[in-house]
């Protein structure tokens, strides 16, 4: 092939075949991806992996859901068995963590404990996460002035100061796990509101989405299809941390009072039945409840903490 | 800058408004009488009673003497203890709470940030780890669980601080102590994080190679602006003190408005209950509002950002 002169114009009929040559597979193979390629929920859960302490959170979360589920069971002791003649005794190849004023197992009961703390935190964070997703993402998507008027509203929710709104709540309805679990709700998705919208107020803008809308998507399924999974990440993290907040309220509830009544046992509520008795030694009665709060809320902390890491793209090695 | 003040100022007048009006009807939405118990009072005792109260009025009309009272900062008499009024309450109860939850934020700032400093300063040493582990068990140990550790290890087992009441600094420790851990490790934590962003930053490596010092560098440059994520968190922070003054009043048996507040539930004293709700989230919202515009004076890309527009 010649040279020519740079400001030369070919004409088509110029421009031949042998110009163009052929590439064969051998030299595409060159340049194959040698690293297997991962999608983002591999990679994540591949850097959570490396994460020992939020693996520890995650390994006891399971086997404390398990022991909810068939803690009772493993004991000797029912829940409910009462024998007055063992009132109070310390932890004993009988009676693993102890029995309380009334001779019952606080083995079985703080699995019973574990079953309704759990319970408050899951269901807790399910609601937040169907109402904050569908409350942020309309408000994100639409923008504008329906936007403005959603977020002000937020606004609002948000100054109310979250633990006196659920005592208040608390108070008027009665104590009982419906209560509480509708009183954390009732506010308890404005966090979770805010994260969503502004994850999807940032994305709505990418291209891959304007792409969809070109293509006539239906505004639904844009936001299913491709805002939601692309805000997932934030979403996981605010629930792993909404669950012990609501595990704590509870605590907290159960402790002035409020919270989960007798028969039912809840961490919070042992925990308050253990205060009066610790001036007279029984310690037990008060560690085990404590001690599976402190280590449940840890391990959520750590466990969030984690999931934020490896979620995070713009850490992705 | 003022008509960011006044816009503030205005969703903080809605937001109490929300509250009282929300606090108001929903007492009043509670089945049954504060007057009927088991001791039966007669029916004109039982007509004055109500006449006293305003309980024979439409409810529309009690809201707004009740929105009046408010106003005026005037929350009415008790009902289950006919000799005091809210206020009383409120004024005995107040200076304690407010001493517990002051000291609390003090101790819980200065030494979250200490900690969170020296972890960012040590990055992925072993005292940046232990700090971190310190403030992770803070941040999951709830305030109720510490309080009682505290007793039993220090004032019972050890017998070095009295076990409760609030009469001396002595008594004061434990509770402080147990009431500022959960707040300390958040403020540690995120100390940590933004003085790791700040250090990284092009005017910190400009400090340096001007030759200041360390320290001037660390306090000066660095600290001041890592701080400033901690300013935003202070308004939370002081609501989680103040509702954890509830807990701790009632373990420590410290004469507060917690404990008050607690009492009132347990008898359903609903004035009281009103009026303490109502007080408290005065106090928040108004702590939240301070907290905001100290925001907006200290950030000065917000002022930067503000001149441009304007």
């Amino acid at each position: 092939m010649e040279l020519r002169k740079r400001d030369h114009r070919y004409t088509a009929s110029e421009i031949s075949d042998e110009w163009f040559v052929q590439k064969t597979k051998n030299e595409n193979e060159a340049e194959a991806v040698v690293r297997p390629s991962l999608s983002y929920w591999q990679d994540a859960w591949r850097r959570l992996l490396k994460n020992r302490l939020a693996m520890a959170g995650l390994i006891f979360l399971i086997l404390l859901i398990f022991m909810a589920i068939f803690g009772p069971l493993i004991s000797p002791h029912s829940v409910e068995e009462q024998r007055l003649a063992n009132q109070n005794m310390p932890p004993s190849s009988e009676h693993w963590f102890g029995t309380d004023e009334l001779g019952r197992d606080v083995f079985s009961r703080t699995w019973l404990g574990a079953r309704i703390s759990l319970f408050v935190g899951a269901v807790a964070a399910l609601i937040d996460f169907i109402i904050g997703v569908i409350y942020g993402g309309v408000a994100g998507y639409k923008g504008g002035k329906t936007d403005h008027l959603m977020m002000r509203f937020v606004e609002i929710l948000y100054g109310l100061p979250y633990l006196l709104v659920v005592i208040l709540i608390s108070v008027v309805m009665g104590p009982g796990l419906f209560t509480i679990i509708f009183a954390l709700s009732v506010t308890g998705w404005v966090g979770m509101a805010r994260i969503v919208r502004g994850q999807v107020l940032q994305i709505k803008n990418y291209e891959f989405v304007l792409a969809s809308k070109t293509f006539g998507t239906k505004t639904s399924r844009i936001i299913k299809k491709n805002l939601l999974p692309n805000t997932m990440g934030p979403i996981i993290v605010q629930m792993t941390l909404t669950v012990p907040s609501a595990i704590f309220a509870e605590a907290f509830l159960s402790f002035l009072g409020l919270g989960i009544q007798p028969p039912f046992a809840s961490w919070g509520s042992m925990a308050n039945d253990g205060l009066s008795t610790i001036l007279s030694g029984h310690w037990w009665r008060l560690f085990f409840p404590a001690f599976f709060i402190s280590l449940t809320m840890f391990s959520f902390n750590v466990l969030g903490d984690g999931l934020q890491d490896a979620l995070d793209p713009r850490l992705r090695r | 800058m003022t008509a960011y003040i006044i816009k503030r100022l205005i969703a903080m007048l809605v937001t109490l408004w929300l509250i009282i009006t929300l606090t108001f009807f929903l007492m009043h939405s509670v089945p049954g009488s504060p007057f009927n118990e088991e001791r039966a009072t007669n029916e004109t005792v039982q007509k004055n009673l109500e006449k006293f109260y305003h309980l024979d009025k439409p409810l529309i009309v009690q809201y707004g003497l009740y929105l009046k009272s408010v106003v005026t900062f005037d929350f009415g008499p008790s009902i289950k203890k006919s000799s005091q009024t809210v206020n009383d309450m409120l004024g005995r109860g107040f200076p304690v709470s407010f001493e517990l939850g002051i000291v609390t934020l003090l101790v819980a700032v200065i030494s979250g940030i200490t900690l969170g400093m020296i972890a960012a300063l040590r990055h992925n040493g072993i005292i940046d780890y232990a700090a971190m582990t310190i403030a992770v068990l803070g941040i999951s140990i709830p305030n109720f669980v510490m309080a009682t550790l505290l007793i039993q290890q220090v004032a019972v087992n050890w017998g070095i601080l009295p076990v409760a009441t609030w009469v001396s600094p002595k008594h004061m420790i434990l509770p402080t102590l147990a009431l500022a851990t959960g707040p300390m490790a958040i403020i540690a934590r995120l100390t940590r994080s933004s003085m790791l962003e700040v250090l990284t930053q092009d005017y910190i490596r400009t400090a340096k190679a001007k030759g200041l010092s360390p320290v001037k560098i660390v306090f000066k440059h660095a600290l001041r602006n890592a701080l400033l994520p901690v300013v935003t968190v202070l308004g939370s922070l002081a609501a989680s003190i103040l509702t954890g003054t509830f807990v701790i009043e009632k373990i420590f048996a410290i004469p507060g408005m917690g404990k008050y507040f607690v009492e009132s539930i347990n008898q359903r004293d609903y004035p009281v209950i009103m009026g303490t709700t109502v007080f408290y989230s005065a106090i928040l919202i108004m702590l939240l509002f301070l907290v905001d515009i100290a925001y907006g004076i200290l950030d000065p890309r917000i002022k930067l950002h503000k001149k441009e527009g304007s």
